[in-house]
């Protein structure tokens, strides 16, 4: 068996992976990258919107900083992040995107005078002044109060993640692409390394190494509609569910974007609304302003999304063969614009759906997207349960996001993360040592194979496609945007019948080399898990929070709920174990109104006390 | 209105020693909107599922799913069925190493080109983190984006006769790389370093320019300017002394 030994292992070769690996790689460790497909076509690439930090350079931008963009983002979480860990990240991503700038990122600049932008519909000139002249500009997003996001026209993941690619072989990060890890090898205190299979082969392999990074990204496609990318099956998360010992965080927390498109579920970004674009319903009328008076278009994603969902059920959606769907218009920003800074969603628009958002209305409806959720870790980035494994960018529950993500932070988390965990890695290796028993592979390989020779050879009848099909199915169907209990209960009680029947898949092909059915048959059981631990957690979580909102219970509950599920799972169980543990340790941002959205408050007993609740 | 299309698939798997290299043939009934992505799953999950083919963002922004359709590069996913006959015709990628049927190896040869010419800005300065970031303008920002837009795809290095003729041609995608560093004030290599990493016959000297890459290039980078522009500047480059100075009016690299 071909066996690697290396300082730090890296899975994933997104931004997340790749900046942490450029930290060690500098540092003057051994660093290898496993990724299930050559790093530049990491999901990275996709993220056409950009990266906040409060730089303060544009007009729109001015006043802004670290503290205002502290305040955005804990409002935005609904108060569900690790307050520790927001005041590290804002601090520290204006330092970052000039870094990204220093190596090379073509990022869009200030250009003085007068300029002329759009809220909503309408249109207003500001002057950009002299002095900021070739600084890093930005654009607006949803739910902040100053514009902040940097970006390179709308492709800043693509040139980010370029840039970030160069960057790690100039460092001399080693690349296994095309390489994905079944399950990882420890001895139930260290993480020793992992058993991993070859894509092009089928082979399996062993790596050795004295830390692991998770930075697998998110786990979209346990959904029916995602904006995620084919390969974002949560398979780093499985990874640690595996154990048994390492929890995930608010696994119930799962974002859904406003604008994928109708019917491929594509992204376009959140810059078509921050440039300005506006929602309409089957009456071409403008809703937003209704319901969010002040935001309108530009609330946080969990509460546009919600009242969409909201106003398609009152009647006002466009009829489609692929179900009820609103528009996106962004015609008004003109021609220029649109095949400018908006160019991929133009592209997008006309090469999948026909449409030329110049002069036509985008059909888009609320689409699965982020998972604010992941593998839990401390402020360093270490998991929980096991010394020598970490976890960054969306793969982890760091917890920058609580229950809901604001657009532009988990690209500048991807970057910002992997400076401060790469950092953190970097500190834990030196001086380093762990007694490496090739016993803990020995019997992780074993094991492997022997899952591998039982899907090959099993009568069990089960078909993984379909299998798969109907997971997404009851995700999409009961685990959605709206919850209640006796869908969320329905939803469990079905996904454990399906990972029951997971134990009897049989390969409908022979198996042989870089075979894509047995690659699905072995992600299966463990993506149908990770589906419970939302659908469970999601059960148990009796309140309204960020993206996770019960209509059974439609309050934010500070006096029960200012918490963070942990689940695990233990060998031979068919649910996840769930614990608490305290929303953060810190509140210098004491819990209070958003300023959109419902905000019905349960305060806690503290708040009472003080007097201070809303 | 709904067709019945024929697929004829190269189908290989190399690590079956029992798969001989052969074509395949599959139906499958038109969708609306059905895209070479929807219809190669579907086939698949429903008739095949030992189908290698490779696709990651299924946007067209991911570079991983270019093929040969009926006879040209280029990308599946955002290939539409209904703009195609009713026999469709699909082949890997040549030059890249084939992995299995559909799928071929271009990771691994565009990490070998960016090594060879080092696709990083070469500097002498270090970050300072307490530092404004240096200013660009906003044009040469957008500029330098343009030619950074290259999704890596493979389409114009299986487009490109010389590439199939010489294994170590660097091929379009990497003499625009090449142009996009070239322009950047970050990166400090002169033309003269320029010109050792691309001044051959590998480099901008090999091209034949039958523009093929620019054909198929489905961002529609102009390719064929870049490579235009890189031999121009290298050939004045390789005049050097005197010469080069005469002509620094085209050349904005001087040390």
């Amino acid at each position: 068996m071909q066996t690697f030994y290396t300082d730090m292992l890296c899975i994933g070769g997104g931004l997340a992976g790749e900046r942490v690996a450029i930290e060690a790689a500098s540092a003057g460790f051994d660093c290898i990258i496993l990724s299930l497909v050559p790093p530049r076509r990491s999901h990275s690439c996709a993220a056409q919107g950009g990266m906040q930090a409060a730089l303060g350079n544009c007009a729109m931008g001015e006043g802004d900083s670290p503290d205002v963009h502290f305040e955005d983002t804990v409002k935005g979480s609904d108060w569900g992040c690790d307050q520790e860990v927001a005041r590290l990240f804002v601090d520290t991503a204006p330092i970052v995107m000039r870094e990204l700038a220093f190596w090379g990122v073509p990022w869009n600049r200030v250009v003085p005078g007068p300029a002329v932008y759009f809220k909503g519909g309408q249109k207003f000139e500001v002057y950009e002044k002299e002095e900021k002249a070739g600084l890093i500009t930005a654009r607006a997003f949803g739910g902040t109060a100053k514009w902040r996001t940097c970006y390179t026209s709308d492709g800043t993941g693509h040139s980010v993640l370029y840039t970030m690619d160069c960057k790690a072989l100039e460092v001399g990060v080693e690349v296994h692409d095309r390489v994905e890890a079944l399950s990882l090898i420890h001895d139930g205190e260290n993480c020793l390394g992992v058993v991993a299979r070859c894509l092009r082969t089928g082979e399996l392999r062993v790596y050795f190494a004295k830390t692991v990074l998770i930075a697998t990204g998110g786990y979209g496609r346990i959904y029916k509609h995602t904006t995620n990318a084919v390969i974002n099956q949560g398979t780093g998360l499985i990874l640690a569910l595996d154990t048994g010992i390492v929890p995930l965080g608010n696994m119930e927390a799962v974002q859904f974007h406003p604008t994928g498109i109708v019917p491929t579920d594509i992204l376009v970004t959140e810059g078509c609304r921050g440039d300005g674009g506006t929602l309409l319903d089957k009456n071409e009328y403008r809703f937003m302003p209704d319901y969010e008076p002040e935001k309108a278009e530009l609330a946080s994603r969990d509460v546009v999304s919600r009242r969409m969902t909201e106003h398609i059920r009152k009647g006002f959606g466009v009829k489609s063969p692929y179900g009820e769907h609103l528009w996106l218009d962004i015609r008004h920003l003109g021609e220029k614009h649109i095949t400018t800074k908006l160019r991929e969603v133009y592209d997008i628009c006309m090469n999948f759906l026909g449409i030329n958002p110049i002069h036509e209305l985008i059909p888009v409806r609320p689409t699965q997207h982020y998972s604010m959720g992941g593998v839990r870790t401390n402020k360093d980035g270490a998991a929980y349960g096991l010394k020598g494994l970490f976890a960054a960018g969306e793969a982890a529950c760091w917890d920058l996001h609580g229950f809901n993500r604001l657009g532009g932070n988990s690209l500048a988390e991807t970057v910002v993360a992997g400076k401060i965990v790469g950092e953190k890695i970097v500190e834990f290796l030196k001086g380093y040592e762990v007694n490496i028993k090739t016993s803990y592979a020995t019997a992780e390989v074993k094991k492997q194979k022997e899952r591998i020779e039982k899907l090959k050879n099993s009568s069990g009848g089960e078909n993984v496609y379909k299998l798969r099909n109907e997971m997404q199915e009851i995700m999409m169907e009961k685990v959605g945007i709206f919850r209640n209990e006796k869908d969320l209960q329905e939803a469990v009680d079905s996904l454990r019948t399906l990972l029951d029947r997971s134990k009897k898949l049989s390969l409908a092909s022979n198996g042989i080399g870089a075979n894509p059915e047995l690659a699905e048959a072995l992600r299966l059981p463990g993506m149908i898990k990770v589906a419970l631990c939302i659908a469970y957690g999601a059960l148990q979580r009796k309140e309204s929070r960020g993206a996770h909102y019960r209509e059974d219970y439609p309050y934010r509950n500070d006096k029960e709920w200012l918490k963070r599920t942990l689940a695990t799972w233990k060998q031979g169980d068919d649910l996840p174990t769930l614990e608490y543990e305290p929303a953060s340790k810190v509140f210098h941002l004491p819990p209070g109104d958003r300023g959109y959205g419902e905000g019905k408050v349960i305060p806690s007993d503290e708040d009472e006390k003080s007097g201070d609740n809303k | 209105m709904s067709r019945t299309l024929h697929f004829e698939i190269f189908r290989y798997n190399p690590m079956d020693p029992d798969s001989k290299p052969h074509m395949q043939t599959y139906y499958l009934e038109e969708k609306d909107n059905m895209t070479l992505f929807l219809a190669l799953n579907e086939i698949r999950e429903t008739q095949d599922p030992s189908l290698q083919f490779d696709f990651v963002c299924r946007a067209a922004v991911c570079g991983s799913c270019a093929m040969v359709i009926n006879g040209r590069p280029g990308l599946a996913c955002k290939t539409k069925t209904k703009d195609l006959p009713d026999k469709i015709v699909l082949h890997p990628l040549p030059v890249f190493k084939l992995i299995g049927d559909l799928s071929v190896d271009t990771g691994t040869w565009f990490r070998g080109v960016a090594k060879k010419i080092e696709a990083w800005v070469h500097t002498t300065k270090t970050f300072d983190p307490n530092a404004l970031e240096e200013r660009m303008d906003n044009d040469l920002a957008n500029e330098i984006f343009e030619l950074d837009r290259c999704i890596e795809c493979g389409c114009c290095i299986a487009a490109c006769g010389t590439a199939r003729m010489r294994e170590d041609f660097l091929g379009a995608a990497t003499i625009n790389k090449i142009a996009r560093f070239y322009i950047d004030p970050r990166d400090e290599r002169t033309d003269e370093e320029y010109f050792e990493v691309i001044g051959t016959d590998e480099g901008v000297f090999g091209c034949m320019g039958l523009l093929g890459c620019e054909d198929v290039c489905p961002k529609q980078i102009p390719l064929q300017d870049q490579l235009g522009i890189m031999r121009r500047k290298m050939a004045i480059a390789s005049l050097g002394g005197k010469v080069g100075k005469l002509f620094s009016v085209f050349s904005k690299k001087k040390k």
